[in-house]
């Protein structure tokens, strides 16, 4: 029975996952930047999160969209005005430019923020269910289901919306899109702008779950690599399998081999899959 | 024979350092000798064969242990140093043949995992390695004085035989191999280089020195944790200053190394709040503006003040 349980928890754990990981998947899939202030837009997300909850009495299932708008705009901004620059550039030099642009953004959160863990703490949580022997934080699930629905709604956006297929063109082939008509700089930067939306929209939804602080960031980050990497890159539905393979992972390795594990079990897993199939469970081969 | 006088003259003005300055100046010249150590040791792979490696962390924390644990048994000073450096360059070899074969952002993020991998290592093993309480190591019979001078020569010996490895492995096969896999690998690999030999040689003259450079720092501070010595920085940190200093180049790396340490004591310590975003700003700034290198732009910036051609 304690199996459920932990498939319960696991299958939780991997929604809240595939919502951090798809926008860092999208950002690394199009436009081949590996985006490491995804971490920090993610906290970010949480402070709008909870500074609204603190003074507005907004409910971070609805400031889930304020923050992700928020970072949209950040997102669109750093990409249009910086990371656009080097697109073309080599892989290091992009790498190296997120980090330094990460290390700014996270020092101003340390200084405007502290690094203080803070909780959102819900006047009205939604209490638990009981499904029989599983028991279920009620706030935890409908956090997940959001999330799900957020990924779900990116899905439908670059599958059906013209700018939808404007991303997926950029991502099959750049100069190709190009002849066509699609202003590839912007289509990078809407690009780079959905990836924030998503990470500060997954910010606000974790808000409620996980205490709040910049020294978070890198944790974040770190799992978005690795569902990344299990799932396979730049395909939404890649990010939902991954997230859900890792969070199973994780609740299934911490039961029986102990929580104190969790990460290095996780990056153990990192580095066995980038040996064997470096393309993910739902990845293309071939594809660098 | 240009490079080995300039690398003999600079030794030589280094080792003249003791006379001059007191024991922060020489506190700063080891800092300044163990980061070229560590940029040197980056540009092997990532400088010369254009790998984006960030295992530098995880070399510099297994060599500082490899050696903290083998002095904590009564091992000699000396042993333990080159036990160190050999520990690293045989991870190396063996992480190498696995992760090696992967290219760009892959290879970049399995790198960083090997270095996090290590420290939950060192983290769940507190029997050998003290775990997260950190390990404390001998104290050498010395005076404060005759310390700070032991280590300064010893990090700046490392650092004058990784530069001396750097300007042999340039000039040698070896370098000019792995100059054809950063250009075009699979042209390399038709042309009889052999990609995945020269690679893991690269990989592992990348890890023997900064496996040392951590060995002398652990037993220069007494103390080391994981996340001082797996700290992602002492990464990310050679690869900025070569990228400062010029990328593939021999005394890039130590220009890189002298300019970044010089910057962070005269500015940085005046605004100890800000430290982590003046280095990002100095990333960006240097991504966005001198791509080449400090050095690069200085003599273009000469070439612009001289006169185009003769003027009648």
């Amino acid at each position: 029975m304690i199996y459920l349980q932990v498939l319960a928890n696991g299958l939780v754990l991997g929604g809240l996952y595939a919502a951090i990981a798809v926008g860092f998947s999208l950002v690394w899939g199009v436009l081949n930047v590996i985006n490491l202030l995804h971490g920090s837009f993610i906290v970010l997300g949480s402070y709008v999160a909870f500074f609204a909850y603190a003074y507005f009495g907004i409910h971070p299932f609805l400031s889930a969209g304020i923050a992700g708008a928020a970072l949209f705009a950040l997102g669109y901004v750093v990409q249009a005005g910086l990371v656009n620059r080097v697109i073309a550039a080599p892989v290091l030099i992009t790498l190296i430019l997120t980090f330094g642009l990460d290390l700014i953004l996270n020092n101003a959160m340390l200084l405007a923020f502290s690094a203080d863990y803070r909780k959102v703490n819900l006047a009205h949580p939604l209490g638990s269910l009981e499904l029989g022997p599983i028991f279920l934080p009620g706030d935890r699930v409908a956090a997940m289901v959001l999330a799900f629905l957020l990924t779900a709604l990116l899905y439908r956006v670059l599958r059906d919306s013209r700018i939808g297929r404007a991303i997926i063109a950029v991502r099959m082939d750049r100069e190709a899109a190009a002849l066509m008509g699609v202003d590839v700089k912007r289509i990078n930067a809407i690009t780079f702008g959905l990836g924030a939306f998503m990470a500060g929209a997954a910010g606000a939804l974790l808000s409620i779950i996980y205490p709040i602080s910049p020294l978070n960031s890198s944790l974040f980050l770190g799992k978005a690599f690795v569902v990344c990497v299990l799932g396979g890159l730049g395909s939404v539905p890649g990010a939902m399998v991954g997230g859900v393979a890792l969070g199973l992972i994780e609740s299934f390795g911490a039961y029986w081999l102990g929580p104190e594990h969790a990460i290095t079990l996780s990056f153990s897993i990192l580095l066995v899959l980038l040996f064997v199939r470096p393309s993910g469970i739902l990845g293309k081969r071939g594809y660098e | 024979m240009r490079d080995w006088l300039l690398l003999l003259l600079l030794a030589l003005a280094c080792s003249l350092l003791p006379l001059a300055g007191d024991n922060y100046v020489l506190r700063l010249g080891t800092i300044v000798a163990m980061y070229a150590v560590l940029a040197q040791s980056w540009n092997f792979i990532g400088g010369l064969a254009g790998y984006p490696s960030f295992a530098t962390a995880a070399f510099f924390g297994l060599g500082a242990y490899t050696s903290a644990v083998l002095l904590s048994y009564g091992a000699p000073t000396g042993l333990a140093w080159t036990a160190a450096g050999g520990m690293a360059c045989l991870f190396a070899a063996l992480i190498g043949g696995a992760i090696l074969h992967l290219k760009g952002h892959y290879f970049a993020i399995a790198s960083l995992a090997v270095g996090e991998v290590l420290r939950e290592v060192v983290n769940t093993t507190p029997d050998l390695t003290g775990g997260g309480m950190g390990m404390n190591l001998p104290v050498p019979k010395l005076s404060v004085a005759a310390a700070a001078q032991t280590f300064y020569f010893s990090m700046l010996a490392l650092a004058a035989l990784t530069t001396a490895a750097a300007i042999i492995v340039q000039r040698s096969r070896l370098g000019f191999g792995l100059r054809c896999i950063q250009q075009n690998e699979d042209a390399a690999n038709i042309l009889g280089v052999n990609a995945y030999g020269y690679k893991t040689a690269a990989f592992c003259l990348s890890a023997v020195f900064a496996g040392m450079a951590g060995a002398i720092y652990a037993s220069w501070v007494h103390y080391i944790e994981p996340p001082d010595v797996f700290d992602i920085l002492l990464a990310v940190k050679p690869l900025v200053m070569v990228l400062l200093g010029g990328i593939g180049t021999v005394f890039g790396p130590i220009i890189g190394a002298f300019l970044l340490i010089a910057f962070e004591e005269l500015v940085w310590r005046s605004f100890l709040t800000i430290h982590a975003a003046m280095l990002g700003g100095i990333i960006v700034v240097l991504v966005l503006f001198m791509p080449n290198g400090l050095l690069a732009l200085v003599r273009s910036g000469l070439a612009r003040l001289r006169p185009a051609g003769p003027k009648p």
